[in-house]
């Protein structure tokens, strides 16, 4: 069996250059310029899919994108896996593994499909939801036997070695198509001077002229297409981008186009090259010639192998030389589908018969068929097929004027293939993307694109212009009219001579009727890839799903990789009919990104790996690195998490860090915490009024804590500021904060009060900050500090200093979140790793260790210090918080929170407020995210009381400490809750104080 | 992905270079405290959502760290006009 369909000469494929493929573990040959459709249908290969509910064998049907049949999984090994990729659209290469995505154990004898035909009558539409959604707690295990019996194909279990990219691209006129629209519409643009981009899904440029016999200017249409493609490839400013599909045509004309730079000449992208790329295009006019899709008719038993659109019989036939039959049978409603027949003819093989829906269908290609000598059967169509794994012949019947009834007597005729045409459908795809709906036309029979609101044309067939020479003119005039807006000067194109052909009116009709009624004939098939037929839609209208879009939901009508885009039009215009409706009465579904299915890997380009997300390092990383830190992230930072020695656990870890800081002194790399330099006369005006507590007396070298809430007066950030002069101070906010604070203070500056004058400067980065704390930091930091009275008197707590460390201008901040005596060294951020080395050099004798955030969690916990965004969650006030002290309510300006704080809500009793949580065994940490409650006898659900915020194993206390929310908690010291967890354990503790240790603040002020 | 022209730096940029800071023209009462709370709630959480003309403010993030206003319409998601905070639109939503 060796390409018994591919004829000796014709079509655009190399026979010099034969190609090895394999598919479904069989060797099969092609050649060079074959689409793994062409090459199996040269090989005679008629199965190509079983269908997704019924299992029924399926072959290939279309040409191009519309293909919902030939869906193959690509790929020799396990990385290069492709799934979901259309054997049409595929180009052929040696070498080539694809197989077919489902069927179980294979295409050819499949399980699922004895239980269809068992089971077809039991699988009406809306089966999935009837029967598979409840209870929804057993979907997932349904899900996965659906999928793998339906086979929608899988994605590689390893890595994609493979590299993509992404460039962005401006341009004066984007094309989309190079059929003759659009190289008319590039060439016309293009020889005025604009800066054309043109792409084209196909292999090369041409649309449907690589597949047709038509003449241009006297010569076969390919060869005036090359002759376009050679000027324009001359022209400077065009960028031509074959295999490219143009995927996805969003807001203000920007389009996102997926060029196939490899997936055409081998399996993994040789080195060095790009596998994919997408171009993210910026134009200023748009011109969519992206053509249509030719619409195959609805009659019983069409999706047997066999059937398939009449455009594609032509084209497997002009462009590849392969005839996909020996015998012939053409269903049609118009003349453009008569050329299919005449190129079989001339192929050598049979025409059985051509049956034309119309009952006196007149025009040329009509007349060239019938002095053919081949029969042409009119006012008929074919009501059926038979055959199981291919076509063996038709029942065609006599119809009614209007194609609604079977009237004649019923004839059967012997063929192995049944191509159909309904007429067209333009691609309004990418037209929808942007939103606009697409309207219908009596003229095209199909839907055109809605007026747009962007700078966007339409040529060709898109606009429901099918004629060549039209569809050249349009391509032209769309291009000059490209040219005018842009303001470029007008330039001299020729409209190609091309002979016109008289052509009949075409019939508006979908639906073939039988001799039953839909419900009982043979399956009449609307959506091959989601099984979704005739009596399906009627009963689903019958059922109440009226609106077309639940129609589709309720069917999957237009669902899948195909995206309905051969069978949509089909089944709007049946649901209209059992509605009594028009179509455009019934309306159309639209269609969003992408047009067809895309890699992830093209959309990630290089933002993949190490390239994922920035990483925020400090300037003493390589230090904790060295130090087998381990890290955490916070935000994009790189965090010290703890620094684990010789084998410890992470909690032993934790115990000696801990414990060290308190006894002896610690270090902690904070120059992570988001740093902000405010200067301006009114700076002290504006920290008045976007943190809680007053601001107006605080003096130079002095620090303060502050909250900053919202307008709702929940906190959401906090920090110390310093004042460093009259008019200038230095904020902090947490790590995670910082980027939220900045844009905060700029909002209010900008819209509310432009009057005060005050400058933000994001400083972060600019500093390192490190911290030292515990009844040793002063004794360690006088050994590299001579030039700061670090007395205890006269550098107070919350005071700040400048002054030299280890050589290097610092200031230094006496802040503590620990609750020891504490000093935060800021120095520049290149000076910052020389003053932690130094700083290593004299603290080796007072044991200096270093900690990373956890322990630092774990020490403020003890102290029942907050941290924002862990313990609040944007419904906790200063006053929830335990922090009345740091809020003032005499100043004179009402600052951002104070007014929500006054809300109802917000004073009312029984807020959930913070306290501490002694569990009753100490040796029991509470999970954070537990739920209190009262009694644990009352039946679910039961009434709430908070949730636990920070809890943690204390080393420096020898019990578990648990900082949480609970209702009214501040009046109920002493009183005990109850932690009912998942597991089943109840875990008890009592409501106490947030600090735990040094309730007086004493070690922080020695 | 919107092409917004920032009035600031007076050039289009991509919409990745911005953040939507929503509702244009939510003024701060200038005496909170003597609001009542339906006032204040009105202030904090309730906002128009047309279908249509929406003034929006808009915050180049990435750029040059200005506020600045957009007229936009929600349907089409037309950029109708920008200006600057502290100045009014010229189109507006009819009725």
């Amino acid at each position: 069996m060796s390409q018994k369909n591919r004829l000796q000469s014709g079509g655009r494929v190399d026979r010099s250059k034969a190609l090895t493929f394999t598919y479904n573990g069989r060797q099969y040959k092609g050649y060079q310029g074959d689409s793994v459709a062409s090459a199996l249908l040269a090989n005679g290969v008629d199965i190509v899919a079983r269908s997704f509910k019924y299992s029924r064998p399926r072959g290939i049907v279309a040409a191009g994108a519309e293909e919902p049949n030939a869906v193959l999984q690509l790929g020799a090994t396990e990385a290069t896996q492709v799934p979901n990729v259309r054997a049409t659209q595929q180009e052929l290469y040696n070498g080539l593994v694809c197989s077919a995505t489902n069927g179980w154990p294979s295409v050819e004898s499949d399980w699922m499909g004895m239980m269809g035909k068992l089971g077809g009558k039991m699988m009406p539409p809306g089966f999935y939801y009837k029967t598979f959604m409840f209870p929804q707690s057993m979907w997932p295990t349904y899900e996965k036997f659906i999928r793998k019996a339906a086979g929608l194909g899988r994605a590689p279990t390893e890595r994609d070695e493979d590299e993509y990219d992404i460039v962005n691209q401006h341009c004066d006129l984007m094309v989309v198509g190079a059929g003759p629209a659009g190289l008319m519409a590039a060439l016309t643009a293009a020889r005025s001077g604009a800066r054309v981009i043109i792409a084209d899904e196909q292999s090369e440029f041409g649309g449907h002229l690589l597949s047709s016999r038509e003449r241009i200017e006297g010569k076969p249409a390919a060869e005036w297409v090359a002759g376009i493609v050679a000027e324009l490839a001359k022209l400077p400013e065009v960028t031509m981008l074959p295999r490219s599909v143009v995927n996805g045509y969003h807001d203000h004309n920007f389009l996102t186009i997926n060029e196939n730079r490899t997936d055409y000449m081998a399996d993994k992208a040789p080195e060095g090259q790009v596998r994919q790329r997408m171009h993210r295009v910026r134009a200023h006019w748009v011109v969519l010639a992206t053509g249509a899709h030719e619409r195959p008719l609805v009659f019983g038993n069409n999706d047997v192998p066999g059937c398939m659109v009449a455009s594609a019989v032509s084209t497997y036939i002009n462009r590849y030389g392969v005839v996909p039959g020996n015998k012939l049978v053409l269903m049609t409603t118009n003349d453009g589908a008569y050329q299919t027949a005449l190129d079989w003819a001339d192929a050598g093989r049979e025409v059985v018969a051509v049956v034309d829906t119309r009952s006196n269908p007149q025009g040329e290609r009509i007349e060239a068929v019938r002095k053919r000598g081949i029969k042409v059967i009119t006012g008929s169509g074919v009501i059926d097929v038979q055959g199981k794994k291919r076509v063996s012949g038709v029942s065609v019947a006599g119809l009614d004027a209007k194609g609604e009834k079977v009237t004649g007597n019923v004839q059967q005729l012997s063929c192995d293939t049944v191509a159909s045409s309904g007429g067209w459908s333009p691609v309004v795809h990418l037209s929808c993307h942007a939103g606009v709906r697409p309207v219908w036309s009596d003229e095209a029979i199909g839907f055109v694109p809605g007026p747009s609101v962007q700078n966007q044309l339409i040529a060709g067939g898109i606009s429901g212009t099918y004629a060549l020479d039209k569809v050249l003119a349009e391509g032209a005039k769309a291009g000059q009219e490209a040219v005018a807006k842009l303001g470029l000067a007008a330039s001299e194109v020729a409209l190609p001579n091309v002979r016109k052909v008289s052509e009949g009116t075409p019939m508006a009709l979908y639906h073939i009727p039988h001799t039953k009624p839909t419900s009982r004939a043979p399956k009449q098939f609307v959506d091959y890839q989601n099984d979704v037929t005739a009596a399906g839609i009627e009963l689903a209208t019958r059922e109440g799903f009226e609106s077309i879009e639940h129609v589709k939901r309720y069917t999957a009508m237009g669902f899948g990789t195909d995206q309905g885009k051969l069978g949509n039009i089909n089944g709007m215009a049946i649901t209209a009919a059992v509605l009594g409706k028009s179509i455009p009465e019934t309306g159309t579904t639209v269609f969003r990104p992408n047009y067809t299915p895309i890699a992830f890997g093209a959309i990630a380009g290089r933002n993949c790996g190490p390239l994922f997300e920035p990483k925020r390092f400090t300037a003493m990383h390589k230090w904790h690195v060295e130090n087998g830190a381990e890290f955490e992230d916070v935000g994009q930072w790189k965090r010290p998490w703890y620094y684990p020695k010789n084998g410890e656990t992470m909690q032993q870890a934790l115990d000696r860090e801990c414990v060290a800081t308190r006894e002896s002194v610690g270090i902690l790399d904070a120059s992570t915490l988001g740093k902000i330099d405010i200067q301006g006369k009114d700076a002290r005006e504006f920290l008045g009024r976007v943190y809680t507590n007053a601001w107006a007396k605080l003096a130079v070298g002095k620090c303060r804590y502050g909250l900053m809430c919202g307008e709702d007066g929940m906190v959401f950030d906090d920090g110390v500021t310093s004042c460093l002069g009259e008019n200038h101070f230095v904020m902090t906010t947490t790590t995670g904060g910082a980027a939220h604070v900045m844009e905060w203070l700029e909002l209010y500056h900008q819209t509310e009060w432009p009057e005060l004058e005050v400058y933000f400067t994001s400083v972060t980065d600019h500093w390192s900050t490190m911290t030292i704390s515990g009844p040793n930091s002063r004794k360690l930091l006088s050994e590299l500090c001579d030039d700061i009275d670090l007395d205890k008197d006269s550098f107070k707590f919350m005071d700040w200093r400048e002054g030299t460390v280890a050589g290097v201008p610092a200031r230094v901040f006496r802040i503590s979140f620990t609750g020891e005596l504490s000093f935060e060294i800021n120095v520049q951020a290149n000076y910052g790793l020389h003053v932690w080395e130094k700083l290593f050099e004299h603290g080796a004798k007072y044991n200096l260790t270093p900690y990373g955030t956890e322990t630092m969690h774990i020490l403020r916990a003890e102290k029942g210090f907050i941290i924002a965004g862990q313990d609040t969650d944007g419904s906790m006030t200063p006053i929830d918080l335990g922090m009345s002290w740091c809020v003032s309510n005499n100043k004179p300006f009402s600052y951002i929170g104070k007014r929500g704080m006054a809300r109802e809500d917000c004073v009312r009793e029984n807020r959930k407020q913070m306290v501490g949580l002694k569990t009753k065994d100490p040796k029991v940490v509470l999970p954070e995210g537990a739920q209190a409650v009262a009694d644990t006898k009352q039946p679910i659900p039961m009434d709430l009381l908070g949730h636990v915020s920070s809890s943690y194993w204390s080393a420096n206390l020898n019990r578990s400490v648990a900082l949480g929310f609970i209702k009214g908690g501040l009046d109920r010291m002493g009183e005990t809750v109850y932690y009912p967890l998942a597991d089943g354990r109840v875990i008890e503790a009592e409501i106490c104080s947030p600090i735990f240790l040094d309730p007086k603040g004493e070690r922080q002020n020695v | 992905m919107l092409h917004i022209y920032c009035p600031h730096c007076e050039e289009l940029r991509e919409e990745e270079e911005f953040h939507c800071s929503g509702e244009a023209h939510i003024a701060r009462p200038l005496d909170p405290d003597n609001c009542t709370d339906a006032e204040w709630g009105e202030y904090i959480f309730f906002r128009k959502n047309p279908r249509g003309i929406q003034h929006e403010m808009w915050y180049h993030t990435t750029g040059c760290r200005k506020f600045f206003n957009v007229t936009r319409d929600t349907q089409t998601y037309e950029i109708k006009e920008v200006y600057k905070i502290g100045e009014q639109p010229k189109v507006v939503a009819e009725g």
